[in-house]
């Protein structure tokens, strides 16, 4: 088989390259790893897991063979745990609080949060009950992590559910966004799958504002709740973005996960520009479908850049180049529309801006030009502004404004969460934030519309 | 380089570890690797009547992954015609002379069977015998094993019908499946032994299969109870060559087995009275090599410690052992916690709030750091946070000073019947 350099990429099965690149733990690896769980009092992963998953108590069950329990102990905490298992930066979460970062070396969390909920996929096993109707229903508007957070709990709770996705399948970013071989498809299926047997219908295809109208919706459901996400990438604003080859990362992993893997990259040079976690994703998709030479080009430096240092590696094991300092400034193409060429300039750091980070400055007479047969583009996400209009919601910038204790809208029948409140400068946009935040809609929902309590199948 | 050369009851070995009458010595092929990886001596597997044995006979004991805390076996004695063990024996005996053979004897409670096969087993060259009357199952059935050695009489009469006859130093090895083990290790005295050997395996269970309600192990979805051996059993060997250590009218060497798994154990086990050890499961789950630790870590010990001869050790500890009633009411220890080493797992806080005397405080430091802190005027000094603590040197249980001089409770008691049987009203 012929593969690239080191990479390991195979050139002619390209689909290879897209299978989940870390094995998980075999029986014997978990059986091992939970037993050197100190199974710590009021312990520190705990509290440095988003959702709070009693991580001690989900290891315990592994060593004792209960994985049925370990994974509702997972599950339970956190509706989408089996992507979460497999996306977290664990590092800086549950493993980085691990007390064993003092003696020896932490616990895997992530890998044995993965090997009992993949007990859990591989045994079909269904983990949850609806709770017992009770006459009340809530629409759940975008059936990403947040969306499916909440509903699962809100069903849970005895409410007749209903998610509208405008997307052929739920789960968002887990479904669409990550790239396959961080998260394959199937593990987020089967959450959507666990959110559905709870009696929750999931109107796929279904676009709100277009297919069913927002008067609609607050007339027929008690609580809505906005969970849309963002948008795909912004325009750069430079010359040439229309060209032929020029691509929003966004679309360009989502195509990955979506049908076959396509060769119109293989031998090709592309350039991803910016440096984010879906920079990284567009990167090593790029490279895995062949491309001779994946460069990034970011104008700050690595220490400014928001991808994790786990994906940095991941992408340099990839061999994705990285050109710190380099700002675009003019996509060139040929005289079939076709993109060429990446005009771009250096960059210096000046004075902090209002995020904190160095302000980039370009440096004078620096240009210069890189060939390239695709740019990607992946400096962030546009905001769904029409739409959160269309609910008459007050925002800022795209940014849905929220009570921060019960996530509710300017709409006290509408909360939102996830990345459609996601602001600048808020810390991280994980899959696990917006699990929780659903989590906690649900509570404000049912705190607001039922507020005898209900106890938790 | 310390000597390791053991003498016990005039039986000689280059160094204190021998194995253990049981599957590693059952033939000569076998006992010759071990002697060639460096085993000082060997206890042939249990000679007497060839045996049947059953298919499906070990089972394990694993704890939190670990595969053989304990161990569980039925096999019965040797089920090789005697001849064979004895030419092979001789064989062994020939090619490693200044190893020690000693050979397991069990037949039925005759003087004319036992000294029948003294005779024969003397005749290839033996070091010594070890009358088995530990084995617990199978053999107890018949009369034989464990079910002589339960009752004082017995042993003593074996022993005396053995005496009469053998040549070589005769070693008695007893069951632990009775009250009081000193007894019968009085009565192998009082037959004439020139030395005990203890323990052999306790009566057991190994486990129920949850799946199947099989036990384990089983034969043909039947069990019956075995020997359990291992590192789980040696506190309660080391407890028994301990009593009879300290006993006064047990005044022969003791061989000490049963949970020896390093040289560790064996110095444990020497400073408490035993002249050598036996081991057995630690072979079987690794193999005959370990040996070579076992003699290097044990002359390291020595050579660290400056001690000549390794057995200079034994019975070191033996005074230091006694009854409940003479240790001193008044001493005191207190845990104390060095929070710069602790890891903050808070498992010694749990394990005191839930079950002890809930005197470690979780707490907050100048700095907002968590830090444990223990109350000293409520700690008893049980040691339980140390226990689960699972860092070196977190915590350390320190001595107080309360200034109360020793009492022991029998010192009490004592001064309590002094005081009540005194003419004189002292309370007045």
């Amino acid at each position: 088989m012929t593969t690239l350099k080191s990479k390991g990429i195979s050139l002619e099965n390209l689909k290879l390259n897209f299978e989940e690149v870390h094995d998980g733990l075999n029986a014997q690896e978990a059986m091992e790893e939970s037993n050197r769980c100190l199974y710590c009092y009021d312990a520190p992963c705990i509290k440095a897991c988003p959702t709070g998953i009693d991580i001690p108590k989900f290891i315990k069950k592994i060593a004792s063979g209960n994985l049925k329990g370990s994974a509702t102990t997972i599950m339970s905490a956190n509706p989408v745990g089996a992507s979460c298992a497999r996306v977290c930066p664990t590092e800086e979460l549950c493993e980085g609080a691990c007390v064993l970062n003092h003696s020896t070396e932490p616990i895997v969390i992530g890998d044995l949060q993965r090997f009992a909920t993949d007990w859990a996929i591989k045994n079909e096993q269904i983990l949850f009950k609806p709770g017992e109707k009770n006459g009340r229903k809530v629409a759940v508007v975008g059936g990403g992590p947040a969306g499916l957070s909440a509903a699962r709990e809100l069903a849970r709770f005895g409410y007749e559910v209903t998610i509208f996705e405008a997307a052929e399948e739920a789960g968002g970013l887990d479904t669409y966004g990550i790239v396959s071989f961080r998260l394959p498809q199937d593990i987020s299926r089967w959450e959507v799958d666990q959110v559905e047997k709870l009696d929750v219908e999931i109107r796929t295809n279904t676009r709100v504002g277009t297919d069913v109208t927002f008067d609609e919706l607050a007339e027929q459901y008690d609580s809505i709740v906005l969970t849309i996400g963002m948008g795909n990438v912004p325009m750069l604003g430079i010359e040439g973005e229309n060209l032929e080859g020029v691509h929003d990362a966004i679309e360009f992993v989502k195509r990955t996960k979506s049908g076959a893997i396509t060769k119109e990259l293989l031998g090709k040079n592309v350039v991803v520009v910016g440096a984010g976690n879906t920079a990284i994703d567009a990167a090593t998709c790029a490279a895995r479908k062949g491309a001779a030479d994946v460069k990034i080009v970011y104008r700050r430096t690595a220490k400014e850049m928001t991808a994790y240092e786990f994906e940095y590696d991941f992408a340099k094991q990839d061999d994705v180049e990285f050109n710190w300092l380099t700002q675009p400034i003019e996509i060139i193409g040929d005289n079939t529309g076709k993109v060429t060429q990446l005009k771009c300039v250096k960059m210096d750091l000046g004075e902090a801006d209002e995020d904190g980070r160095r302000r980039p400055v370009p440096v004078e007479n620096s240009e210069f030009n890189i060939e390239v047969d695709a740019v990607i583009k992946a400096i962030g996400q546009s905001r769904y502004t029409d739409l959160i209009e269309g609910f008459g919601l007050d925002h800022e910038g795209g940014v849905v404004k929220v009570d921060p204790e019960t996530l509710q809208t300017s709409n006290p029948n509408v909360y939102a969460a996830g990345d459609v409140i996601f602001a600048k400068g808020q810390g991280e946009a994980m899959v696990v934030t917006a699990a929780q935040q659903g989590k906690e809609i649900a509570m404000a929902i049912h705190k607001q519309l039922d507020p005898t309590p209900t106890a938790i199948i | 380089m310390a000597d390791l050369s053991l003498n016990l009851a005039g039986i000689k070995s280059p160094n204190p570890f021998w194995l253990a009458s049981a599957p590693p010595t059952n033939s000569g092929y076998q006992v010759q690797r071990a002697f060639e990886a460096g085993w000082g001596g060997a206890v042939w597997k249990t000679l007497g009547e060839p045996i049947l044995n059953v298919s499906s006979r070990f089972a394990a004991v694993g704890f939190n992954g670990q595969n053989v805390a304990g161990f569980n076996n039925i096999e019965l004695i040797t089920d090789r015609p005697l001849e064979v063990n004895l030419k092979e024996i001789y064989e062994t005996k020939k090619k490693f002379p200044n190893h020690a053979i000693i050979a397991s004897l069990m037949v039925e409670p005759t003087q004319e069977k036992w000294h029948e096969i003294v005779k024969k087993v003397e005749d290839v060259g033996v070091d010594g015998l070890e009358l088995n009357f530990g084995c617990p199952h199978g053999m107890a059935e018949r009369g034989m094993g464990s079910a002589s050695g339960q009752v004082p009489e017995l042993v003593e009469k074996q022993t005396a019908w053995v005496k009469e006859v053998a040549e070589t130093p005769v070693i008695v090895k007893l069951t632990p499946n009775i009250t009081d083990i000193t007894f019968t290790a009085e009565a192998a005295v009082k037959g004439g032994a020139d030395a005990v050997s203890m323990i052999n395996t306790i009566n057991s269970l190994a486990g129920v299969d949850i799946d199947t309600w099989d036990t384990i192990p089983n034969v043909a979805g039947k069990g019956a109870h075995g020997g359990y051996c291992g590192p789980a059993v040696k506190p309660i060997a080391l407890n028994m060559v301990a009593e009879c250590a300290r006993h006064p009218r047990i005044n022969v060497p003791i061989s000490g087995m049963g949970g020896v798994s390093s040289w560790r154990e064996a110095v444990e086990f020497m400073l408490m009275g035993a002249t050598g050890v036996q081991v057995c499961t630690a072979a079987m789950h690794h193999g005959f090599s370990i040996v070579e630790d076992m003699k290097d870590g044990l002359n390291n010990y020595l050579d660290e410690k400056g001690i000549n001869s390794v057995m200079d050790l034994v019975g070191q500890s033996v005074e230091k052992y006694s009854d409940w009633g003479n240790l001193d009411l008044n001493h005191q220890i207190v845990a104390k916690i060095n929070n710069d080493v602790c890891i903050n797992c808070n498992k010694c806080h749990i394990a005191c709030e839930d079950t002890s005397h809930q005197c470690i405080d979780m707490l907050k430091d100048e700095q907002g750091n968590d830090i444990l802190k223990v109350r000293e005027e409520d700690c008893v000094g049980c040691n339980l946070c140390s226990i689960v603590c699972p860092v070196d040197g977190a915590i350390d249980m320190v001595e107080y000073a309360n200034g109360k001089p020793p009492m022991t409770w029998n010192e009490r008691q004592a001064a309590i019947g002094a005081v009540s049987s005194c003419d004189v009203d002292l309370i007045k």
